[in-house]
């Protein structure tokens, strides 16, 4: 089947990518691996759009309805007649979605860093890992089985890992990757008991059979799922629980979240890659994938809603304190996610009540769009300034014209003015929320007038407000290029993002990708977006009226503020928190037991044992001497000794 | 008649093999170099042929037969012999007597056939001295090295000493149940005294052989002083076939007195595993090394032994077939050195790997496999041996065998650490490989990776047995 053939290449191609550079790249193609990594990959993404054309236009619907079509599969490990571990490719509008947006927004940034990282030593590595993080990324995506899905899903968290820690002569960025990893597999552990939870009690390890056998209520492995209860609360629920903690991990959800911005050690483009707009995003597409099932549990579908409204707005108000432009946009993102986490959660199946879904996964495309471009706009920023701090910024946007433009459309994207792409999909996430949870709906409301006022502090902050000095030297035109925007590699990119952050918001998505796959028709009520707006118009004119020009006003009211401010910057000393925890109860109490233990019990017993020998080994050295008549006596000694022994005692 | 040709074919092959090199030796006219080249493609010949027609069968009344698992164990010991004359390829072509050389060890090799295939305790005596006084004529090769000559009249003494043994042994079963036909044997045995003494005589000349302690006293000596041909030929072909004999007499004709032997076993292998493992770690020469770690070696073909199961037989076929890729590859690399830099210290190791890249790996691997580290093919042996032996239950045993493997990583990775990580003023110089030793040594690492991995070779040794 030629379909499954072009379904596999998707993933495959960067994982040849990977493959050839990893062997041969820093030998022999140190130069051209950029060339080549993109090569593959837009081969990659010209499959994956062609396969999300044919799929949403061309066999996807049967009678009306999206189907979840399975590309291929084939049994890997048997482990009994009914659970095996299989490799397959399961197609479904999420999926297809996914696809257009991973190898999208990776094609863009393998573009960009050809000319960011140009002159970089380890460059065909650098490609190599990219090509492996889009394999993984893609896998995922892709994955049939619940169980294949986490050997991506570890995959991804390695790349990354690599990824962050690729500047490995930096200590911070060492110890970053470090963070982000343990963190994350912390979660993943979760997520493995979850899994294993589910799949004990479905019988099966495969998406489909599973939805289909925890969703409908008569089925034996139904009941029994919700008839085995721990502390009160049934197995089904603690299975979902478990999986989503997984999910909060790799999605950065309070309080999981604390690894995220610290990854900003990676190089921008990762950042804009991986911690913007695909593989952060794979805790909402693990729930979304899992949704019939998570439906089924109020309690699950509640947490996965507080849990995403609580990092939203926590994550906002420490956005807010950043001076360090990455990690704001790092504490957005998971604020953004956080608003795709509680569309989920407040959703339903089927008509009016799916919109929760829809809008999620519609915000989880568009902010893949924007945030794509935010970071890129702000690579470009590091690239000419060489900091990643505000105050080293200002006055830029003479120097960075397009940069500059591309950033504001980013801006107005995110803060949700109409009518760029993430007004239409914040509006639907906002109205999913507003009947029947109003704590949510006016959390998220506050939210996202947080957003668009920081995000307007970071605007104002690098590309008006004071003159910055600099890069005085640089301004000689002969010398613009050079230093400038970093040429086509680099613009191109921003602009098709930012042409594509204008015209997202118009998709009818609710055709497309729905809970149950039946199209939604999504109205845009007018009346209802004034608060919007008008919030984020009010959050926009404040940032204007404290950043627009350099003045004292935001360190009188930062001063004003006072504890609620500094516990804002110091990202409300959840860090702290951790430190405490692992430094002052866990290795005090467990882990200073343990290697004591270790190097005195342990080792001390080894070490004796091999002085022992040693000092044994000095004394029957006398045993073998080279003489052949005592080597006899030996020999007949033992033979007696060992007849008397055999004999007489040891019958 | 024709039954005569099928059954006997290896130990045929081997007779044919032996009057051509004496009519070569008469007629003196090939240089060393060609004639080693023919000598290797007969020995291969020799090889391939043990895999065509065998047929399952006695003659003589008895005092031969042979059987898919015997052929199957010949054949092993023939491999050992090809790679040998492979892999001592540098010695060979100096040596002035190249010819005789071979014929010793095929002398030997038609002894250990006969033994494999003896029916009766006469045909197992005499074949036993086939096998063993060429080797200490080999021993003496060295001829201009006075530790050669001591090494050989060492190895005639003690052997003399222990086959002494073995006839009063073998006339006291005699004497106990009227017979020495291996058939008849078990049906008459019971663990009467005098039975049981006669069995531990018996039982002593194994232990010689085998050098299991007490009884190994001659080994490093003689180890030392040879040449290293032969003593990889000791070391390895010898003690396998030893060892296949010993597991064949033990399980079929005395099986009447398992309840003794299978306590005697266990006494001795856990002296054997910790008295080779602590001279091994005190040797500052490396064949000597090499020959107490081979101590230590068969105190865990010992543990297999034990299980008094079918399983026991398998495991320790296959772990000989290992242990001859892994020992022999380890011998090559001593025996090229010891012949090219003429350097047999272990101090003279240290740096190795800057000068001898391929070397270095060669023996890491070797000593790799000898300290039994996945996935190399000497841990699934020692694995199949250990869990052979724990078919008896005796957990105190095995737990015993398992420490013993652990301190013997020790002193395997303390060379291989030597050769890779510790510098050295100067170091051995770079060793010119022949394409012959090269070849050796790249089977020996083909074997070592791919017996392990390769799940059938197993199954098919288990079916035989």
């Amino acid at each position: 089947m030629s379909n499954a053939l072009q379904i596999a290449l998707i993933p495959l191609l960067p994982l040849a990518a990977f493959v050839i550079l990893g062997l041969f790249g820093n030998k022999y193609v140190n130069r051209s691996a950029g060339i080549i990594a993109t090569f593959l990959l837009a081969s990659s993404a010209a499959l994956a759009f062609y396969t999300a054309y044919q799929y949403f236009f061309e066999y996807g619907k049967v009678e009306g309805v999206y189907q979840k079509v399975t590309a291929f599969k084939y049994t890997w490990l048997q482990f009994s007649d009914q659970l095996s571990i299989d490799i397959g490719a399961l197609i479904d509008p999420i999926t297809a979605m996914m696809l257009v947006v991973v190898t999208f927004i990776s094609l863009l940034v393998h573009i960009y860093s050809l000319a960011y990282l140009k002159g970089e030593k380890r460059f065909a590595t650098y490609y190599a890992f990219l090509g492996l993080f889009t394999f993984s990324m893609l896998g995922l995506v892709l994955s049939s089985n619940i169980f294949q899905m986490y050997i991506f899903w570890e995959l991804v968290g390695v790349s990354s890992f690599l990824l962050i820690g690729f500047y490995y002569d930096k200590p911070s960025a060492v110890a970053a990757c470090k963070k982000a990893f343990i963190v994350t597999r912390f979660a993943d552990l979760g997520f493995l008991i979850g899994i294993l939870v589910l799949s004990f009690y479905a019988g099966t390890l495969d998406f489909n059979t599973l939805i289909e056998r925890l969703t409908s209520l008569q089925s034996a492995e139904f009941k029994m799922a919700t008839a085995a209860s721990f502390m009160g609360i049934s197995a089904l629920t603690w299975g979902l629980v478990l999986v989503f903690i997984g999910g909060a991990g790799k999605s950065a959800m309070f309080p999981l979240h604390i690894w995220l911005p610290d990854a900003m050690e990676g190089p921008t483009p990762v950042s804009a890659l991986i911690h913007a707009a695909t593989m952060v995003v794979a805790g909402v597409f693990l729930v979304a994938r899992l949704f019939p099932v998570f439906q089924i549990s109020p309690i699950a579908m509640d947490v996965v809603a507080y849990t995403g409204i609580i990092s939203a707005l926590i994550a906002a108000v420490i956005a807010c304190t950043q001076t360090d432009i990455k990690r704001v946009l790092a504490y957005s993102t998971m604020s953004q996610i956080g608003f795709m986490m509680f569309a989920l959660g407040v959703s339903k199946t089927g008509g009016e009540a799916g919109l929760g879904f829809t809008a999620s996964m519609f915000h989880l495309f568009t902010h893949a769009m924007f945030k794509a471009l935010l970071f890129l706009g702000a690579g470009a920023v590091i690239h000419y300034v060489h900091s990643n701090e505000m105050k080293d910024m200002g006055g830029l946007r003479k120097y960075l014209p397009i940069t500059h433009i591309t950033f504001l459309i980013a801006c107005l994207a995110i803060s949700g003015i109409p009518p760029f792409a993430g007004f239409f999909s914040k509006e639907e996430i906002l109205l999913a929320a507003y009947h029947h949870y109003p704590v949510i709906f006016y959390t998220a409301l506050i939210t996202s007038g947080l957003t668009a006022f920081y995000m307007f502090r970071l605007y104002f902050s690098i590309f008006w407000n004071k003159q910055t000095q600099v890069h005085s030297e640089h301004s000689a035109p002969h010398d613009s290029e050079k230093h400038g925007e970093g040429g086509l590699a680099m613009m191109l990119p921003l602009i098709v993002l930012a042409m594509a952050s204008c015209l997202a918001g118009f998709i009818h998505f609710g055709n497309f990708v729905t809970a149950d796959g039946k199209p939604l028709t999504t109205a845009l009520h007018l009346l209802f977006s004034v608060a919007p707006v008008v919030l984020a118009l009010a959050g926009i004119g404040i940032a204007t009226w404290l950043f627009l020009r350099q003045n004292d006003s935001p360190v009188k009211y930062s001063n004003k503020l006072g504890n609620l401010y500094k516990a804002a910057h110091q990202k409300f000393y959840i860090d702290e928190l951790y430190g405490f925890i692992t430094q002052k109860i866990i290795f005090n109490l467990v882990g200073r037991p343990a290697a004591w233990f270790d190097k005195n019990i342990v080792d001390g017993l080894v070490n004796e044992t091999g002085n022992g020998t040693t000092t044994l080994a000095e004394k029957i050295k006398a045993f073998q001497s080279g003489k052949v008549q005592q080597y006899a006596i030996y020999f007949l000694g033992g033979v007696m000794g060992l007849t008397v022994l055999f004999i007489y005692l040891w019958k | 008649m024709n039954e005569f040709f099928t059954l006997m074919k290896s130990e045929l092959v081997v007779t044919i093999i032996l009057f051509l090199l004496l009519f070569i030796k008469i007629g003196k006219g090939m240089s060393n170099e060609r004639l080693l080249v023919f000598i290797q493609v007969l020995l291969l010949i020799n090889f391939i042929a043990g895999f065509v027609a065998n047929e399952e069968g006695s003659l003589f009344g008895g005092l031969y037969y042979t059987g898919e698992m015997i052929v199957l164990q010949k054949n092993i010991l023939n491999l050992g012999v090809l790679l040998i004359s492979l892999l001592f390829a540098d010695w060979f072509i100096k040596s002035s007597h190249l010819p005789e050389f071979f014929i010793l060890m095929l002398s030997s090799l038609l002894g250990m056939f006969f033994l494999l295939s003896s029916g009766n305790l006469l045909m197992f005596y005499l074949s036993l001295e086939l096998a063993s006084i060429p080797v200490a004529a080999m021993a003496n090769f060295d001829l201009q090295k006075r530790t050669s000559s001591e090494a050989a009249m060492k190895m005639i003494l003690t052997s003399a000493f222990s086959s002494g043994i073995l006839l009063f042994g073998i006339s006291l079963v005699y004497g106990a149940t009227g017979t020495i036909s291996f058939e008849a044997l078990p049906a008459l045995l019971s663990a009467a005294p005098l039975q049981v003494m006669a069995f531990i005589f018996l039982f002593a000349a194994f232990a010689f052989k085998l050098s299991i302690v007490p009884f190994h006293l001659w080994t490093a000596d003689v180890y030392q002083g040879s040449p290293t041909a032969t003593t990889a030929f000791l070391s390895v072909i010898s003690k396998g076939a030893f060892a296949f004999v010993f597991v064949t007499v033990l399980y079929k004709v005395f099986q009447p007195l398992h309840s003794v032997w299978y306590n005697l076993i266990m006494l001795l292998s856990i002296v054997t595993m910790i008295v080779g493992n602590l001279f091994a770690l005190r040797q500052q020469n490396i064949k000597r090394f090499l020959a107490f770690s081979s101590i230590a070696q068969v105190g865990f073909i010992l543990v297999g032994i034990s299980s008094n199961t079918a399983e026991g037989t398998a495991s320790v076929v296959y772990f000989i077939l290992i242990y001859i890729f892994s020992n022999l590859a380890a011998f090559g690399v001593v025996g090229l050195i010891a012949s090219q830099a003429n350097r047999e210290s272990i101090n003279d190791y240290r740096g190795l790997y800057q000068t001898n890249k391929f070397l270095s790996w060669m023996i890491a691997l070797a000593l790799f496999s000898l300290a039994g580290i996945p996935p190399t093919a000497g841990f699934f042996g020692k694995l199949f041996l250990i869990k052979a032996g724990a078919s008896q239950a005796n957990y105190f045993y095995i737990i015993i065998a398992a420490v013993n493997l652990v301190v013997s990583l020790y002193y395997y990775l303390k060379i291989i650490r030597a050769i890779f990580m510790e510098p050295n003023e100067q170091p051995i110089a770079a060793i010119r490989v022949s394409f012959s030793v090269k070849l050796g040594l790249v089977i020996c690492a083909a074997g070592i990776i791919l017996t392990g991995l390769i799940g059938w070779i197993y199954d098919y040794i288990q079916l035989l047995g």
